[in-house]
């Protein structure tokens, strides 16, 4: 068990690429967390860092409190778990989950009992003397887990690891990781392109763009305060509704609350925050036709074209309640729900 | 040049992996093949006692001999000769094992194994078939009023050593316009035939020029393989006679070399069969790099 | 196939049977003709059928071989054609996918020099460069020896590059697993790379067995001692006989002998040869 910390770690790829810029990043002992972006943010490239299979270029990687950027993946004690995961497809699940440890010099009784033990906490048991290509998707992935498990290292790392699987097989292993992760205790370090995993598993999400951390904190602040608009807009499904001051002043009948300063440029609102009834509190009311409406079960998803300025805001409803298809219809964005962000920077403003 | 986003960092390692590959590479061809050039510039006297440098006073006095304007041209024969009638034949068997299912691989089973026949061997076989007072050919061509005696007639004895070359090399055609025919989509010869195309038309107008991706490729294989292949097919049988007739480059430059000991000129010769060699391959690359561009 | 022609079908079974019939037919002849005696050759056409000496003239042949045409007994140039084709075959397999591992793995200076020094193998078959390739191994003082029969022809720029290509298509994510778990470069290459490879090495095998099975100008040049003659240029030397007819019974029963091996090797394991065939050109 350790904490895993990052001090102005750079990396630079030849050519002048800049893969990620300076940062810090501090993860707590037994801590789960999941770094979150699109494809090409760095995130992964981060993970590799901290396993020790991508260089630093500037910055220190620290495991257990002590530095480790000289050292080789398998001295640092941290176990993977990959995307595709990178099972030797010529050796039996028992063979995958030993050969680490034989590399290491364990005993062979203590290799046993720790293939026992993760058999068990992942029900692998039945298969053990298979071969990869044997198995269904879902057994890979645990045996990967398992691979990872038998280490008993410091840290887990996690590169994409359900990102093979279909829909339903992901929620149940996502479920299952978490489990796990807070059984073992271990600190993980999580890598994802899907927003919904992260907030799900997440003790704190990191969330990058193009080799920088936008934002770091828990689930829910990311998503009921969003620091950038990136943030804003890649977190939460459907997505936020962004407007420029100028095109909701337009919509709102020429005027703004008093609460929306003069920095703002961008205004967001959920989906879920905007209201068919203003119910007495203050909110900006505007107006426009239904254009399309997706039922979702127990919701309906509402896209409202505005006829000012050509946009479209997204609104969720309960079952259908009163829309229908091309009607026009009133909406309000209630002014506590709404977000600002600098017309400069893309930062919040509180 | 493509390599892995994960490399390992040893220093001396790579080259301890490499040196033996480097060692017989250096010593068994590059440097002879060094050695070849030099020599292609020297002449050596009648009593191999001194040597002098002459410029390229070899080649111009290759161009100049008939016997090697024969041979380039009995060369170019051979291979075109070769290459057609063993494409041919191999495709004609390919198109006809792909409209099999059942008995596909019997077929093929039977039809790979000449590959495994030494060109030597194979020249041995058929030297015997045709041989003038017992082999089988030869009888039958007489009994069609044809004498036939690749000893004296130069036109039999080219026939005989095509037939060697092609029927050896139809194995391996075979399996690639096979693999070739198999790798066409069914689906489009069932839109030719909804199309109203015959079989036939089918064939020559929907299958062969998607073909021709293995076609090429298996030209310039074909052509390679009968310029330097053969030379045990040749050596075995005819030895570049009667009067020069199957006299091809490969077997030129070793007779000169070995026989005639005219070091000067096999060296020159060597080094244009290099020059051609490195001509097809050249052109056999950019054509895999074509193919991997589809 | 589209639509049912029957006609169609049994003009291709037609073809092939005749396509069969006419790659088979020498093969045949030579079988026939090693079983006859030698007064069977004397005149007229050669036996169509089998004759009554097929054990007496493998045996002799085996055992003895002709002494007046200067061959050596089969055994002995079989024993040889195969010491040469296995080392030929291993040791090309071995050198090519050492230095496939190390172009692929590593990064050196100088690696692209030795890509090509390897890639220009290539174009540089034994044919286009006899003589000095000859002196070279004369000078090293292996002519006659198995080492120079089969240490010139194991470097091999096909062999590499088919390692080369096999190793690209090898996931990254399989070495990262291993350096996490803890195997260095050798290790790797042992542990994963190897078992991966099989069966790679194992279709190599066959086409470089035949390959070196096969090999005729090679050991004609280097050889002047009958003991250590191939099987496959050996049969030069009983053809060659001045001014009279070759022993036929006996040159097909060498000839035979001669197929035997890589023939064998190319049906029972047609799979692994296909592949190998294949995987050398791209």
């Amino acid at each position: 068990m350790a904490a895993i910390d990052l001090a102005g770690v750079k990396k630079t790829y030849p050519g002048n690429v800049t893969a990620i810029h300076p940062l810090d990043l501090n993860i707590a002992d037994g801590e789960l967390l999941v770094l979150v972006g699109p494809s090409g943010c760095g995130k992964s490239t981060l993970l590799r860092m901290i396993a020790g299979l991508e260089t630093v270029t500037e910055g220190e990687v620290m495991i257990g409190g002590g530095p480790v950027n000289k050292r080789e993946p398998a001295e640092r004690d941290i176990a993977m778990v990959f995307q595709n995961y990178a099972l030797y497809p010529h050796m039996s699940v028992r063979g995958n989950l030993e050969y680490g440890l034989k590399n290491r010099g364990t005993p062979r009784a203590e290799i046993d009992a720790r293939v026992e033990e993760a058999a068990r906490i992942l029900e692998i048991g039945p298969f053990l003397e298979r071969k990869p290509r044997q198995l269904s998707g879902g057994q890979r992935q645990r045996v990967a887990m398992g691979r990872a498990i038998v280490r008993h290292p410091k840290a887990f790392l996690f590169d994409e690891p359900l990102s093979n699987l279909d829909a339903k097989l992901r929620g149940q292993m996502r479920v299952e990781i978490k489990r796990l992760q807070r059984s073992l205790n271990t600190t993980s370090v999580y890598v994802t392109h899907d927003q919904l995993e992260a907030m799900t598993l997440a003790d704190r999400v990191v969330v990058m763009n193009a080799g920088r951390i936008e934002q770091i904190g828990k689930p829910t602040e990311v998503y009921e305060r969003p620091a950038s608009l990136f943030v804003a807009g890649f977190v939460g499904s459907p997505p936020m509704n962004l407007f420029g001051t100028d095109e909701l002043k337009t919509e709102a009948g020429g005027s703004l609350p008093e609460s929306i300063g003069a920095n703002t440029g961008t205004i967001g609102i959920r989906p879920d925050a905007v209201t068919l009834s203003a119910n007495g509190n203050p909110a900006i009311a505007v107006t426009g036709t239904i254009e399309l409406i997706e039922p979702v079960g127990g919701e309906s998803h509402v896209y409202l074209r505005l006829p000012k300025t050509d946009r479209v805001m997204i609104l969720v409803v309960r079952g259908h309640e009163g829309v229908s298809l091309a009607a026009d219809l009133t909406v309000h964005l209630p002014v506590g729900a709404l977000h600002q962000f600098d017309a400069g920077t893309g930062r919040r403003i509180d | 040049m493509q390599t892995k986003r994960v490399v390992f960092s040893n220093r001396g390692l790579p080259y301890a992996l490499l040196a033996p590959q480097l060692a017989i590479t250096f010593v068994f061809f590059l440097w002879p093949a060094g050695q070849a050039i030099w020599q292609s510039f020297l002449r050596e006297d009648a009593f191999g006692l001194k040597t002098s440098f002459v410029g390229v006073e070899n080649y111009l006095r290759l161009l100049r001999e008939p016997d090697y304007l024969n041979s380039l041209s009995v060369t170019g024969v051979f291979a075109v000769s070769t290459t057609v009638l063993s494409m041919g034949l191999a495709l004609l068997l390919a198109a006809a094992a792909d409209r099999m299912i059942r008995s596909r691989d019997a077929y093929t089973t039977l039809l790979v194994w000449p590959y495994a026949v030494a060109p030597a061997v194979a020249g041995v076989l058929w030297w015997f078939m045709f041989n003038p007072t017992i082999g089988i050919m030869s009888y039958l061509l007489e009994q069609l009023g044809y004498d036939w005696n690749h000893r004296l007639s130069g036109t039999d004895a080219m026939i005989m050593v095509v037939i060697v070359a092609a029927w050896k090399q139809i194995s391996y055609n075979f399996l690639f316009f096979l693999a070739g025919l198999q790798s066409i989509p069914h689906s489009l010869s069932e839109a030719a035939a909804i199309d109203g195309a015959g079989p036939v038309k089918r064939f020559f107008t929907v299958v062969l020029p998607l073909l021709s991706p293995t076609t090429f490729f298996l030209m310039v294989v074909n052509i390679v393989y009968a310029m330097f292949d053969t030379f045990g097919i040749i050596h075995a049988t005819t030895e570049g006679g009667p009067s020069q007739a199957t006299n091809i480059l490969v077997y030129k430059v070793f007779e000169d070399g070995f026989i005639g000991l005219n070091l000067g000129s096999s060296a020159a010769q060597s080094v244009i069969l290099m020059v051609i060699v490195i001509g097809l391959t050249v052109i056999q690359f950019r054509f895999v790099e074509r193919r991997v561009a589809y | 196939m589209v639509e049912n022609r029957p006609w169609l079908t049994f003009f291709s079974h037609a073809i092939l049977i005749l396509g069969v019939l006419a790659v088979a037919f020498p093969v045949y002849l030579a079988f026939i003709a090693s079983t006859h005696p030698q007064n069977a050759f004397i005149s007229g056409l050669v036996p169509l059928l089998p004759g009554d000496r097929m054990i007496e003239n493998y045996g002799t042949m085996l055992d003895a071989g002709i002494s007046t045409s200067g061959a050596p007994p089969l055994g002995v140039m079989m024993w040889n054609s195969l010491v040469m084709a296995l080392s030929i075959a291993i040791g090309k397999i071995i050198i090519s996918i050492l230095s496939a591992f190390a172009i692929v793995y590593f990064r050196f200076p100088f690696r692209l020099l030795a890509f090509w020094a390897i890639f220009i193998t290539l174009m540089l078959p034994v044919e286009v460069r006899i003589l000095p390739t000859f002196k070279v191994v004369a000078d090293l003082g292996l002519l006659n020896s198995y080492a120079g029969l089969s240490i010139p022809l194991i470097a091999s720029a096909t062999a590499t590059f088919l390692f080369r290509q096999f190793f690209i298509t090898v996931p990254d994510e399989l070495t990262e697993a291993a350096r996490v778990d803890g195997a260095g470069p050798m290790k790797f290459f042992r542990d994963i790379l190897l078992p991966l490879s099989r069966t790679n090495i194992a279709a190599l095998f066959v086409i470089l067995f035949i390959y070196g099975w096969n090999q005729y100008l090679w050991p004609l040049l280097i050889t002047t001692d009958e003991s250590y003659y191939t099987i496959v240029m050996g049969i030069k030397r009983m053809v060659q006989v001045a001014d009279s007819q070759p022993n036929w019974n006996f040159v097909m029963a060498t000839v035979t002998l001669a197929m035997l091996p890589p023939v064998l090797v190319v049906i029972l394991m047609q799979r692994l040869f296909v592949k190998g065939l294949v995987e050398t050109e791209k």
